[in-house]
């Protein structure tokens, strides 16, 4: 059985930092099983989590002072909430690493104190006739456990209620953006042929000029949908976040043709701006699964109104973008 | 959450009253804080703020609440695919 402290080492930020930037994310994960974290006795409480690194860390980090058993539960090396969500991280599971680390043996207690997080996939009241353990649900946070631990395992409400501060939406935003890089990389080699389109039939020439705006519009698209309007979330009009993005899209488009009137006007600057309207909308219409208060409902409600404005405004600047060399 | 607020009269949660047996396990569990132990039942004090994410019926014993059971994590892309593995009758890619 591993012993791990509380303290994270530069490798383990540097895992932090690599995770949150998508890269590798899908192989941070630790050993499922038992760990200790100072020196539990049998009368120490458990503290169950996920396999993945990043969760185990969040978790181990807070816990300078106490002395606790760890469960990390086989969760494929997915965070606690998405993995409660997919039926990983579930009662089953729980139980399962429960027996194969023979917990009833090394604990004189029978409780597991479970993530809050994790309650939409654990029925804690399954427990004990699964393994024998009762579960009880932590805070959300990890920061408030001890606070938790010492108050006679009694959450306020404060403990128990979800925020979504700047900070928060801030480390959201490089993994969203790094998931896109596969798509991006497809439509800027379509948007450089497309810009070579004209009444030369092809012309490189104008591939490379005009495939360059485009590229730098699809890029400035990415910064308002996928970063500045997660930012800006609560400031930003409306609920919608099809809404949202399109607003930050359409100054962040003024910002880009304004910025580049020498190199092109009219109907081809008006092409670029409804691009950037479109996949900027698109993206911020993307954030609503990274969030923790959007509904599914209100996605699909959302999209039936946001893809069509955005399918829409991407069908536009594509015509103006590919008909502008035919008109002079 | 009072911060931030959704789409309102879209989230999928019922509560049936009958069935309740007031162990206050959604008030407990909710994330969003939308039930309230009033008595010896369950209220549903914040409809707007539900995320659909189910916790409250997982944890329910007495299988008295129901929440939209669509999968998904909620985001455009994921919904995406499952329309389009709809109407191709492939399987759908997974989620992030």
């Amino acid at each position: 059985m591993a012993r791990v402290g509380s303290r994270l080492t530069w490798r383990d930020r540097l895992g932090t930092i690599r995770a949150r930037f998508g890269i590798s994310r899908n192989r941070y994960k630790i050993n499922p099983g038992l760990y200790c974290m100072g020196r539990p006795t049998a009368k120490s409480p458990v503290l169950v989590t996920a396999n993945y690194k990043l969760s185990f860390d969040a978790l181990r980090q807070e816990l300078s002072a106490l002395d606790a058993w760890i469960l990390a539960v086989d969760t494929r090396g997915i965070n606690v909430w998405c993995a409660a969500g997919k039926g990983t991280f579930s009662a089953d599971e729980i139980s399962r690493q429960v027996t194969r680390a023979r917990l009833a043996e090394i604990v004189d207690h029978r409780e597991l104190i479970l993530p809050q997080f994790a309650a939409p996939g654990v029925a804690a009241h399954q427990l004990p006739k699964k393994c024998g353990f009762t579960g009880r649900f932590g805070p959300l946070r990890a920061a408030d456990l001890p606070g938790y631990l010492a108050n006679g395992k009694q959450a306020d409400e404060r403990m128990r209620s979800i925020t979504f501060s700047f900070g928060e939406r801030l480390v959201l935003t490089p993994v969203e953006i790094s998931l896109i890089w596969r798509p991006f990389l497809l439509v800027t080699l379509a948007l450089f042929v497309f810009s070579g389109i004209g009444p030369d039939r092809f012309s490189i020439a104008n591939a490379y000029s005009r495939g360059l705006l485009a590229t730098g519009a699809t890029i400035m698209a990415i910064l308002a949908g996928a970063f500045v309007t997660p930012l800006l979330l609560p400031w930003l009009p409306g609920r919608q976040f099809w809404w949202k993005g399109l607003l930050a899209g359409s100054l962040a488009g003024l910002g880009y043709i304004l910025f580049n009137r020498a190199a092109c006007a009219g109907l081809e600057a008006l092409g670029l701006w409804a691009w950037i309207v479109a996949v900027s909308s698109y993206l911020a219409m993307n954030f609503t699964g990274a969030t923790p208060f959007t509904s599914l409902s209100g996605v699909k409600r959302e999209m039936r109104l946001g893809l069509p404005v955005q399918c829409g405004a991407a069908c536009l600047a594509l015509c103006l973008w590919i008909a502008a060399p035919f008109l002079g | 959450m009072k911060d931030f607020r959704y789409l309102d009269n879209t989230a999928i949660l019922r509560l049936n009253p009958e069935k309740c047996i007031g162990c206050g396990n959604c008030a407990t569990v909710c994330p969003h804080r939308v039930f309230e132990l009033r008595g010896k039942k369950a209220v549903i004090i914040d409809h707007d703020g539900c995320m659909e994410c189910g916790a409250c019926a997982t944890n329910c014993p007495a299988a008295a609440i129901y929440v939209n059971p669509d999968d998904g994590c909620g985001c455009a892309a994921y919904i995406i695919n499952h329309w389009i593995a709809r109407l191709t009758g492939t399987s759908p890619k997974g989620c992030c």
